[in-house]
């Protein structure tokens, strides 16, 4: 598991939206995050699946995917070295996966 | 409180990354989720029972102060508890506070023995969102099943599951406890909860509270645990275990979940009585961290108490730490130790490896193992007494035979 990475929930293969990072996201309406030491426990409330974002700057980088024009925008305003940029991608796909963000309708 | 663990060195700094079995040894804000027992009242009298129950405790909390603590697990974002007992469902207010933790985003997963799952209440817990009931069911025929949860109780859950299944009720979950007597039931258990379209959950019998005097005649025995972890990794995917088997992991290849006790660092127990236990298998005052009713109530227990600072460290020290498998097991389940009389920092009495059977073999003669004092078992006969132990016998009274029988008359 990367550094960066949100631990998926054990047997979450709901089927989310394909994770592009240059569309517009945001953390998914009916999820929770609770700040912990190392990071965030987030909690999706419709699915009852629980993760974990395992750096403070991936909870950032979750918490403002809504002000950005895209998720690699997001990445960018929120100092994600670039070479760290890959393993940020792969945790958001993750969380794209399980749901716990979701693509913005509109710029809204 | 007093010191129950071994000492440490001083908690050292928390790491940053890594991986999150590390970052949780040393505690989160709040717990993951935590198990809350509404009622020390049961009508059964199961020969296993963790917490000892049977008869309520006068002290329970309040209406009032079971919705206080909803409020502050809300506050808390604890986003879901579980509830047991005793049977919760017998508290008469369990359906009120049943909605007011879900008005609150505290989401309920509650445990019961059926006895009041009748079609009305399978009905309007299939209308409500954020529930999950688990029936417990202890044998998958009701001969094993009633020796040990008593007569009548398999039947009993067993009309509460076609309840749930005939109001359409989604996701609900048939919780077993592995013992030496059903562990050769495994496949039984998943036919039996898939014909409901319920799912399994299987879990490890502790030697807690009535628990411990059956433990010698109940835990599984060492080929049980062996076929118990390849099952499991066959059918883990679809099986609930509530992460309770992970000293299997030290077999080898490591256990879906969480491998790691999380006693007081991810999880806790909230008593009848608002006491607040490092875990639900460790009724003991040794693991009582406070009260919720104490100043500050259960965020204070859970965030400040000393005996969960203690816990909150890793462990650096102990017979287990040199052992090849101590990353995939984590030195096993500390209630098993201490209720076993073992030490907590040495190998669990399951250790798959056997350093748990040498462990227990090596334990002075005339050691008396830690007995809980809160005891609340039902002190006369129960309708449908487990037959484990032996039928019940009936007090012999004076004057049964004989007027004299039984009179000391010195």
């Amino acid at each position: 598991m990367s550094d960066a990475g949100a631990a998926p929930p054990p047997g979450s293969g709901a089927p989310g939206p394909a994770f592009d990072p240059s569309l517009p996201w945001r953390r998914a309406r009916s999820v929770a995050l609770r700040p912990e030491p190392f990071g965030a426990l987030v909690y999706h409330f419709g699915n009852r699946k629980l993760s974990f974002l395992k750096s403070k700057t991936l909870v950032t980088v979750v918490e403002t995917l809504a002000e950005h024009p895209s998720a690699l925008a997001t990445l960018v305003a929120c100092g994600v070295p670039e070479a760290q940029r890959a393993a940020y991608v792969k945790a958001l796909a993750d969380l794209a996966r399980s749901q716990m963000i979701e693509l913005r309708e509109s710029s809204t | 409180m007093t010191a129950v663990l071994p000492p440490r060195t001083p908690a050292p700094e928390r790491p940053v990354g890594g991986r999150l079995i590390d970052q949780f040894e040393y505690g989160l804000d709040a717990p993951i989720c935590l198990t809350w027992e509404l009622t020390y009242a049961c009508n059964l009298a199961c020969a296993h029972c963790l917490s000892s129950s049977g008869r309520r405790d006068p002290r329970e909390l309040s209406t009032a102060e079971a919705e206080a603590v909803i409020d502050e697990l809300q506050r808390m974002q604890v986003f879901y508890v579980n509830v047991g007992g005793g049977e919760p469902t017998v508290r008469p207010d369990f359906w009120h506070l049943l909605d007011y933790a879900i008005g609150h985003d505290v989401g309920v997963k509650f445990s019961t023995n059926g006895v009041k799952l009748d079609k009305t209440r399978a009905a309007q817990l299939a209308r409500t969102d954020y529930v999950d009931v688990q029936i417990s069911l202890d044998g998958a025929t009701a001969e094993v099943n009633d020796r040990v949860r008593g007569t009548g109780s398999y039947a009993t859950a067993i009309r509460a599951l076609e309840n749930l299944a005939e109001a359409g009720m989604k996701d609900f979950k048939v919780s077993v406890v592995v013992t030496r007597e059903n562990a050769g039931q495994l496949d039984a258990f998943k036919a039996l909860t898939d014909s409901f379209g319920a799912q399994l959950r299987i879990t490890r019998l502790r030697p807690s509270g009535r628990g411990a005097d059956v433990w010698d005649e109940l835990h599984p025995t060492q080929q049980q645990q062996k076929d118990l972890y390849s099952w499991l990794l066959t059918n883990g995917d679809n099986v609930l275990t509530g992460d309770s088997f992970f000293h299997l992991s030290a077999f080898g290849e490591a256990l879906p979940g969480l491998n790691l006790c999380g006693a007081g660092r991810v999880v806790c127990l909230i008593d009848p009585v608002g006491d607040v236990y490092a875990c639900p298998f460790a009724i003991h005052e040794n693991f009582l961290a406070g009260n919720v009713r104490d100043e500050g109530g259960f965020q204070r227990v859970w965030q400040q108490s000393e005996l969960f600072a203690e816990l909150r460290s890793p462990q650096t020290g102990g017979a287990c730490t040199k052992c090849a498998h101590f990353d995939a097991c984590r030195g096993g389940c500390m209630a098993a130790k201490f209720f076993t009389g073992l030490p907590l920092d040495g190998p669990d009495p399951e250790c798959v490896q056997g350093y748990g059977e040498s462990a227990l073999a090596a334990r002075d003669l005339d050691l008396v193992t830690p007995k809980s004092h809160i005891d609340h078992s039902h002190k006369g006969p129960v309708r449908g007494q487990p037959t484990l132990l032996g039928m019940p016998s009936i007090p012999a009274k004076i004057c049964d035979e004989s007027p004299l029988a039984g009179l000391d008359l010195r």
